[in-house]
């Protein structure tokens, strides 16, 4: 008994605290992204909700599976479903899992916004609205060309979300656009920092002749960096990364970091919130999906983003 | 009156020291909670219902094997590697190579069994901790499922399997849904809403009862009676309890361990299973954590992590009040990343009271 009542009051504790903040206007919409706990770049688009829900006066919850577990993100989407909202805004980390939950919500009307993961005509096929991203094997090929005619010829891939499958095209693409073999040059780098420093350094170690390096965000690029400085091929190396954060544009800035693929992910949490609200309000919706990246972060563009990383870019 | 055996029991003690009386009170109370918080959120509506009762079932089904197991005097924490081992074999075979369905399911758990063979005697034949033997094989089955999946698609997610699994009948004594009729009747007499668009306008939005919820009833309600209407199920105490003990008299310790590990094994297969036929993909993260979850389920179901002592009513009890919470404080609008503060919250509430009902079945101070 005395266990149950202290857990009812734990659970009375967190619920009032911590509720979101119902909103005069009443519209109550629900982001589903598939980012572990422990993923710091959906910050931004966290922040990007809030600013959106502010403005518009709309509620917005941010969910997400705490592991990464896409099965447990599908459970999530249903229950986002089940509780009724004005519209759901939600990532396609795969298909195969997503599209059953997703064309439910869709069938039973709720309006239905993808964002950041997944294709347009994934979307397109689910019976979403519209779908706001980064083409993954594109941005991938992009930075691919920029490095390939700085001359590099054996890269590394540091993956540290390897079950994603947008991330393994974002190396191949990279890999296509150097015209080799992705093969072994992609590792599981893991999500721990010390981990990823210590995988960077023994893969430089045994493969001497690397002379590029491409990262998936900041999780895998800080660590990489530290490893680069350890070992002192910080600015040697030419260095590609996604996303941004604090660090890595003070990489850039000090040239140890050639670019940063920016796909401007407050758009992807900003603009679909915008959107739903208008559909709501008014019934109006842009009839294009939405390319909110890839942008190229470099020396000459970097005041400008400096500032602003982590929060909102 | 000096033996204790035959010592009187006042009726409250007795009631106390059962292991589901925690259980119990905690359901209760934690529905009676979220139908005061979250009553009109529909949390209660039939998907909603649909939700949680999903999510309870799936922790249903590794609680059980965890609880025996646990019962027994040991514990497995390759489930959750191996529930995204299995899903991957799964679709390795009938994706990749062409098997038919029913064959990669039937060998999916076939190997699972035999991994769970491995365990078992590795703990049994040297001797050490259950506990690190089945760290190692987190870490051995995770490492292969993701080499496995780069392998063959050069993805860490294998999809495909819907496609492949559409009239084949093993598949769908896992990812079926069943009382079709009965829940197109309810749509038709308005207790379930009907979809509005879309391709499956007109359908009921929750067509039946899935497989997965009915795997777990089956399997508890198979732990149950293996466990208080068998002898196997005396040894399964008795082994756990005091092995030593029990080998005095007579029981085949060893074996109802392995047995217990295999059990365990069979468990995290028949999640693997539900989960790939459902989704239609296997990942190499799938599982994640899920080893814990389902000690956590079994622990707040009130067995003791000593071994010797706990239900699998319990378990299963401890399954749904973990489904509730989690969905629930989705449900309620509360910060989602609170969760496991809340989790751990009643995990080591559950323990603390745990230990209590020790010392009052013990008499230790």
């Amino acid at each position: 008994m005395r266990k149950t009542l202290t857990a009812i009051a734990a659970a009375v504790f967190a619920v009032a605290g911590f509720a979101a903040p119902a909103s005069a206007e009443g519209e109550k919409f629900v982001l589903v992204s598939h980012a572990p706990d422990s993923d710091s770049w959906w910050n931004t688009i966290k922040n990007a909700i809030a600013v959106a829900g502010d403005q518009m006066k709309v509620s917005v919850e941010y969910r997400n599976p705490p592991t990464g577990d896409l099965a447990d993100m599908a459970r999530i989407v249903e229950q986002a479903a089940a509780s009724r909202p004005d519209g759901i805004i939600v990532t396609i980390a795969d298909y195969d899992v997503l599209s059953g939950p997703i064309t439910e919500a869709v069938a039973r009307g709720i309006p239905v916004i993808t964002i950041n993961s997944g294709t347009v005509e994934q979307s397109k096929k689910l019976g979403a609205l519209t779908h706001v991203g980064q083409p993954e094997y594109d941005a991938g090929f992009g930075a691919g060309e920029r490095l390939g005619a700085a001359g590099a010829k054996k890269f590394l891939c540091v993956n540290h979300y390897i079950t994603n499958p947008a991330s393994v095209e974002r190396c191949q693409g990279f890999a296509a656009a150097l015209g080799v073999e992705l093969g072994n040059q992609m590792i599981d780098a893991g999500q721990d920092p010390a981990e990823i420093q210590n995988k960077v350094s023994a893969f430089l170690q045994s493969n001497p002749d690397t002379n590029a390096i491409l990262a998936l965000g900041p999780t895998s690029a800080h660590p990489t960096l530290a490893a680069l400085e350890q070992s002192g091929k910080a600015g040697s190396m030419m260095f590609g990364t996604f996303d941004l954060s604090g660090e890595i544009a003070a990489g850039i800035k000090a040239g140890k970091i050639d670019f940063a693929i920016d796909q401007q992910p407050y758009l992807q949490g900003y603009l679909p919130v915008v959107f739903l609200t208008n559909l709501a309000r008014y019934g109006v919706m842009p009839s294009n999906p939405v390319n909110s990246g890839p942008g190229f972060v470099t020396k000459d563009n970097i005041e400008l983003v400096e500032k602003l990383a982590g929060q909102y870019r | 009156m000096t033996d204790e055996r035959i010592k009187q029991v006042s009726a409250l003690r007795r009631a106390m020291i059962r292991p589901e009386l925690g259980a119990t009170t905690g359901t209760l109370l934690v529905f009676l909670f979220f139908l005061l918080i979250a009553g009109d959120s529909g949390m209660f509506s039939p998907e909603g219902i649909r939700n949680w009762t999903v999510v309870s079932a799936q922790f249903a089904i590794i609680a059980v094997g965890a609880c025996l197991l646990m019962i027994a005097g040991e514990f497995d924490l390759s489930v959750g590697s191996m529930i995204g081992f299995a899903g991957v074999v799964i679709a390795i075979l009938s994706v990749q190579m062409g098997w038919p369905v029913w064959a990669a399911i039937l060998a999916a758990f076939a190997i699972c069994l035999a991994l769970g063979w491995v365990n078992g005697m590795l703990v049994i034949k040297t001797g050490l901790p259950s506990f690190i033997v089945t760290l190692a094989f987190l870490y051995i089955l995770r490492g292969l499922t993701i080499w496995l999946s780069i392998l063959t698609t050069r993805q860490t997610i294998i999809g495909g399997v819907k496609d492949v699994a559409q009239n084949d009948w093993l598949a769908f004594l896992f990812g079926g849904v069943v009382l079709k009729d009965l829940f197109a009747w309810f749509a038709d007499i308005g207790l379930i809403e009907k979809f509005v668009a879309g391709t499956r306008a007109g359908q009921p939005v929750v067509e039946g009862v899935p497989m997965l919820v009915i795997w777990a009833l089956l399997l508890v309600a198979f732990g149950h009676v293996l466990l208080t209407r068998t002898k196997f199920g005396n040894w399964i105490f008795a082994a756990g309890g005091d092995a030593q003990a029990a080998r005095y008299v007579g029981v085949p310790v060893a074996r109802v361990k392995v047995t217990m590990f295999m059990f365990t094994a069979f468990c995290a297969c028949v999640f693997a299973t539900c989960q790939v036929i459902e989704f239609g993909s296997a990942a190499a993260d799938r599982g994640l954590l899920k080893e814990f979850e389902a000690i956590i389920c079994v622990v707040i179901g009130g067995a003791l992590l000593t071994g010797g002592y706990g239900s699998v009513i319990g378990a299963a009890l401890g399954a749904i009040i973990f489904g509730v919470v989690q969905q629930g404080l989705f449900f309620s609008g509360a910060e989602s990343s609170l969760f496991r503060v809340f989790l751990g919250t009643i995990l080591i509430l559950a323990v603390i009271l745990n230990t209590y009902i020790r010392r009052m079945i013990t008499g230790e101070r």
